[in-house]
């Protein structure tokens, strides 16, 4: 069986994560931001399953299973969010959403 | 086994760069599915099969799929130009440090924490299902619920507003 150590295991879940972090803070493209996002959960998820593992319990799995119910929700409604802004706008730039700012 | 689990987790973490960083937005959807593809080996490893496979079928699936299929819709393609004004080398240099700063926070931290090691045996999906549907009943209709608000509200978010075209029924 797998013998690398949970540390290892989490500090790559981690490295996933902020990777979704970084693309979360840099890009400008709203698909771009939701799919950081997406990287985000997955790397959440697979903590829960690294912890589910190492304690044996199929605790984490159900919370995984939880986590892509939200997940696929989420998405749909994002995407049906950016289709509604595309439209209005003609861009995806998430700078482009801004006519709560005062603009006087 | 070993190998496969950092075989797997540096094609997940190359590909994750490739997909945050790229510019067409098809070809880092088709990354980010390579790396959700090599996270779902990493879940088989850490034997929980059932996991693996709702992850091939749901998140590289069905979610990536309607990924892409938003971006055909779109036409994201002649996005280009204006992204490649938006995405200048040095806009990358403060987030990736602060996240880069959290990540050495996260390594420091898993250092100085002691785990018990534990012999791993496989869950099985039948575990799982009698967790999910007696410990977790609960969670599980509150899930259904949020899914039927789901539906709702993409139909009502994607439904667009028809202009009559008949001449009598003009509506202002």
């Amino acid at each position: 069986m797998l013998t690398v150590p949970v540390e290892t295991q989490i500090l790559f879940a981690g490295i996933i994560f902020f990777l979704g972090l970084i693309g979360l803070l840099v890009r400008r493209n709203m698909i771009f931001m939701l799919m950081s996002i997406e990287i985000m959960f997955n790397s959440a998820g697979l903590v829960f399953i690294i912890a589910g593992t190492h304690w044996k319990q199929p605790d984490g799995q159900v919370m995984f299973i939880f986590i892509l119910a939200v997940t696929a929700v989420e998405v749909s409604i994002a995407l049906a969010l950016i289709l509604q802004v595309y439209h209005h706008f003609k861009t995806l730039d998430s700078d482009a959403v801004n006519n709560l700012k005062d603009q006087n | 086994m070993d190998v496969f689990f950092y075989i797997a987790g540096v094609v997940a973490i190359v590909s994750t760069i490739m997909a945050i960083s790229g510019r067409n937005a098809i070809h880092s959807l088709l990354y980010l599915i390579l790396s959700l593809l090599a996270i779902s080996v990493i879940f088989y490893l850490l034997s929980a099969p059932f996991i693996a496979a709702l992850e091939v079928i749901i998140y590289a699936g069905a979610i990536m799929v309607l990924f892409i299929f938003v971006t055909m819709m779109l036409n994201i393609g002649l996005e280009r130009e204006t992204e490649k004004k938006w995405l200048k080398p040095r806009m990358w240099i403060i987030p990736s440090i602060l996240a880069a700063v959290l990540l050495v926070n996260l390594i420091f931290a898993l250092k100085s924490v002691q785990t018990i090691p534990s012999d791993k045996e496989a869950i099985l999906p039948k575990q799982v299902g009698i967790s999910l549907f007696s410990t977790y009943l609960l969670g599980v209709e509150i899930a259904a619920i949020l899914l039927m608000a789901g539906v709702i509200g993409a139909y009502h978010l994607g439904s667009q507003k028809k202009k009559v075209k008949h001449r009598f029924l003009e509506i202002k």
